[in-house]
């Protein structure tokens, strides 16, 4: 394979991704500069400031979700690192099955169980507790990023501390290290790669989400997934106010994702897996 | 040390409750006789019986898993291609790709969704190219393509360089040799690609609801055309078979791969 | 793993014939209509109804692709954001016009439409649509309060229930901006068709301050809330409310004293169809006695066809949701398009609001 033919192989795939990605974000980019005539703008840009609750909402809630998510996982992926391999196999063939069933349904079926008639307040009612408002709050629209992306932060962690060398701890119990200080010096440390794809699979879906949002949250847990969602297929008409906004939310990202990436320079490649 | 087994098996039951009580309740609704979603007044197999005469269900769910079959097909070959001439770049050129690459896992789907219609009206407009099966297919390679390329990437790394030169020292031409020899050893990646690949064109809305257009319907937009007023428990019925489907094919898997695993241990 | 994929690539291949023949068989090259149409909107065969599409399908011996849509404003971003295409929209009054104005309807060929002669002599040259050229009238409605009696402390006479803090958190309200600022302008006394910005500015902050108050916003999910009791009190259109009722006793309906909107919706054809002739077809064989009183039995709306109206059972022409007396009438305005201007303002506040 010293030939350096074999690099037009991907020649297809170059030409894909410049019509099909970048050619897309690009538009996107005129969009977002662009006025409702067709001239050059930065109203849309500036105008972003008034949404910027929505904004700071989207990133808050995301952000908990996520740790709520990053706490929840880790002991599942270390418990799961120590199984047995055909255990490991049916746990982690556990976490995928609940994805071939729609998502849309399954968060349809957190509406049924959260609402104030719904299955948990009649549950709780045979014992004369409740009901509850639970549907329609912010701690709704966490719990359903959380349920929906559990599993991606499950998976990556598992993925790295599979490879740990167990000896490693070991040999950290034996030097006289308490449970603490071989979760905060060893374990932690050694699955960060693991940590920052989980969080980035996460966080991503999350701060963009307007499904969650719109079936959990109802009127006041507005995402900016929702308003971007309006702006193009809703009930405003504003490609170019969505695409503004799509724009800082993609800039957004990329700031919070370089500030996590920091923490750990090596490459992320085949950590998604 | 039994005390922290027991903590930590109680642990993990709570996790799988959590992720599987949202499916208990769409299971058990699909049996229910009312189309009510609060309350359970009796036992009906007619949702069952009525799916199958559903059209509108039965075409989304041909559509979605014909998609699902295409797209990651496609992308399969493009990526493993892409992955040869990858492999083979300089590293700042690589560097530089697997950027690309990158976007689209790390944007959010709704950037995707929304630049990709963009484009797709702009391509009606011009070529008079319709929204519809053609412009989902393009949206799901595309965001099916890094999938593919990073399992298989770390493959070639794996391999054995010299396997390739040996098979051309022994007589093979470079295609035969790609096939022969590159191929089977790539092929786990590959293989896993492609499960990655169909399962999230399958599960896919996001990208779906922007880049489909009207008159194509597929099963997640469907479903939430339903979501929004009242959803018909035939969506339930389908969910539960396809949910007993792919828990059935994966019990069967793990029993044959785990008696495969012993197999192979016990000659030594 | 490679079994694996062999198993579900065969499982996929196998369902993938398997209900091809079922949906696909025998589609082969008729010509397709693509009909949109407000969500829960037609009588579709549930329930023991007519399925009107079917009929027509069998009739015309094409297929019917319908989709649906739950706001007038959302039909029209789809349309205009040039994503989808359509052969038969049903959008209200106030739309039409302006999609008229903006050249987005085609005229329809009345000779192809001989039914539009039972159209009543009030529908015939409404304001939005002041030739009668560019749609036939569908069903007409009035806007009004829905409330579950068991929650509410009093029946609501009046649009501020919506903003009442004892049913805080039990309130819907709608989630598109007409309807939402018209109520706005009945609870302050102005006309629902306002250009004043100060009025219109007066309105957004009511409906910001509503937010304390809310649930959430909804459209077609409204049916699915106030008939399992998730609600106290939302508004809604008057034939929808009858629905509603019909599945939960404990609902009633009021116009409000203040005046409300009534409306009506018509069917258009888009600008570009590609089936206008089997398109005017459509509309015609909606308008059938037999068809128009399925759809009409079904949805609960009231109708502009003498021919449709004179064949309904007495219990629905004397119900006085669908059939509101004139007084009720009288108190009710509608819609009319606003100025490009206007339009554009209340689209902003309006993204402001649900933002807030």
């Amino acid at each position: 394979m010293k030939s350096n033919k074999s690099i037009f192989a991907s020649v297809p795939y170059l030409i894909w991704m410049a019509i099909f990605i970048l050619v897309p974000l690009g538009m996107v980019l005129v969009f977002a500069f662009t006025s409702r005539e067709g001239g050059f703008t930065f109203d849309n840009i500036l105008g972003i400031g008034k949404y910027a609750r929505v904004f700071l909402k989207s990133i808050n809630l995301s952000v908990i979700a996520t740790l709520i998510c990053l706490v929840l996982a880790f002991p599942i992926a270390y418990m799961m690192s120590k199984m047995s391999e055909v255990a490991q196999r049916t746990v982690l063939m556990l976490l995928m099955l609940p994805m071939w069933m729609s998502f849309l349904l399954r968060t349809y079926a957190w509406m049924t169980l959260l609402e104030r008639e719904g299955l948990i307040n009649k549950f709780l009612g045979l014992f004369g507790i409740g009901p509850f408002t639970m549907i329609n709050t912010q701690g709704a629209v966490v719990l359903g990023m959380v349920y929906n992306f559990l599993p991606f932060m499950i998976m990556p962690l598992h993925s790295i501390m599979v490879k740990i060398d167990k000896s490693v701890i070991e040999a950290a119990q034996d030097l006289g290290a308490n449970g603490f200080h071989v979760l905060v010096r060893v374990l932690i440390p050694l699955s960060l790669p693991g940590i920052i794809t989980g969080i980035t699979m996460v966080f991503v879906p999350s701060v963009s989400t307007f499904i969650i949002s719109r079936m959990l949250g109802g009127g006041k847990n507005i995402l900016i997934g929702d308003l971007i969602e309006q702006q193009f297929l809703g009930s405003v008409y504003n490609p170019n106010v969505g695409s503004a906004m799509s724009l800082v939310l993609m800039v957004i990202i990329l700031i919070i994702m370089g500030i996590i990436n920091h923490f750990d320079d090596e490459e992320m490649e085949g950590m998604l897996i | 040390m039994r005390k922290t087994r027991w903590g930590s098996k109680l642990y993990m039951g709570l996790i799988f409750a959590f992720l599987y009580a949202p499916i208990l309740v769409l299971i058990v609704f699909s049996f229910n006789e009312s189309k009510s979603r609060a309350l359970f007044t009796g036992f009906t197999f007619k949702w069952y019986e009525q799916l199958f005469q559903n059209e509108l269900i039965m075409t989304s769910l041909f559509n979605s898993l014909l998609m699902a079959l295409c797209s990651s097909l496609i992308a399969v070959i493009m990526g493993t291609m892409a992955a040869v001439g990858i492999n083979r770049m300089g590293k700042k050129s690589k560097a530089a790709i697997m950027n690309v690459t990158y976007l689209p896992v790390l944007n959010p789907e709704i950037v995707t969704g929304i630049s990709m219609m963009l484009l797709f009206v702009w391509f009606k407009n011009v070529f008079q190219i319709p929204l519809g099966f053609g412009t989902v297919l393009i949206a799901h390679v595309t965001f099916c393509l890094p999938y593919v390329i990073l399992n298989v990437l770390p493959k070639f790394r794996q391999m054995d360089q010299n396997l390739f030169e040996a098979a051309l020292d022994l007589g093979c031409t470079p295609l035969q040799a790609f096939f022969k020899v590159v191929i089977p050893q790539i092929m786990p990646g590959i293989v896993s690609g492609f499960m990655m690949a169909f399962t999230f064109s399958l599960d896919d809305f996001v990208v779906t609801y922007f880049t489909a257009g009207n008159g194509f319907q597929m099963l997640p937009t469907t479903i939430y055309s339903m979501v929004r007023k009242k959803v018909n428990p035939q969506i339930n019925a389908l969910s539960t078979i396809i949910f007993l489907i792919v828990l059935a094919l994966l019990i069967v898997m793990n029993v044959v791969e785990a008696k495969r695993a012993k197999k192979v241990e016990k000659p030594l | 793993m490679k079994k694996l994929l062999a198993v579900l690539l065969t499982a996929a291949l196998a369902m993938g014939t398997m209900t091809g023949c079922g949906s696909n068989g025998g589609e082969g090259d008729k010509p397709t209509l693509n009909v949109y149409n407000w969500g829960e909107y037609i009588s579709d065969g549930t329930d023991g109804t007519l399925d009107t599409i079917a009929a027509f399908e069998e009739e015309f011996g094409v297929n019917v692709q319908y989709d649906m849509f739950s706001t007038n404003e959302e039909m029209y971003t789809k349309l205009k954001s040039g994503s989808v295409s359509y052969d038969v929209i049903i959008p209200s009054d106030y739309m039409i016009s302006r999609m008229i104005k903006e050249d987005m309807l085609e005229k329809l060929n009345m000779e192809n439409i001989p039914n539009s002669q039972y159209v009543m002599d009030q529908f015939k040259t409404p304001d939005y649509d002041p030739t009668g050229e560019y749609s036939v009238p569908y069903t007409w409605g009035t806007v009004g309060l829905i409330y579950n009696t068991t929650m509410v402390e009093e029946i609501p006479d009046s649009w501020d229930a919506l903003w009442d803090e004892r049913y805080k958190d039990n309130i819907l309200m709608f989630s598109n901006s007409r309807d939402a600022f018209g109520i706005a302008e009945k609870l302050l006394g102005y006309s629902q068709n306002t250009t004043d910005e100060a009025e219109i500015r007066a309105c957004a902050d009511l409906l910001k301050q509503q937010k304390d108050v809310l649930q959430t916003y909804v459209m077609d999910e409204i049916f699915d809330k106030m008939e399992i009791g998730e609600a106290a009190v939302a508004p809604y259109y008057a034939g929808d409310a009858v629905t509603m009722i019909s599945e939960n006793p404990d609902l009633g309906f009021v116009v409000p004293k203040e005046g409300s909107n009534v409306f009506i919706d018509a069917m258009c054809i888009p600008k570009g169809s590609p089936n206008k002739e089997l398109a005017e077809q459509f509309i015609n064989f909606m308008c059938e006695t037999e068809i128009g009183v399925a759809n009409i039995e079904k949805i609960c709306y009231s109708t502009p066809l003498t021919n449709v109206y004179d064949a309904l059972p007495d219990e629905t022409k004397n119900n006085p949701i669908i059939y509101p007396s004139d007084e009720v009438l009288a108190n009710c305005e509608s819609f009319v398009n606003l100025p490009d201007e206007t339009n554009l303002l209340i689209q902003d506040l309006w993204n402001e609001i649900i933002a807030e």
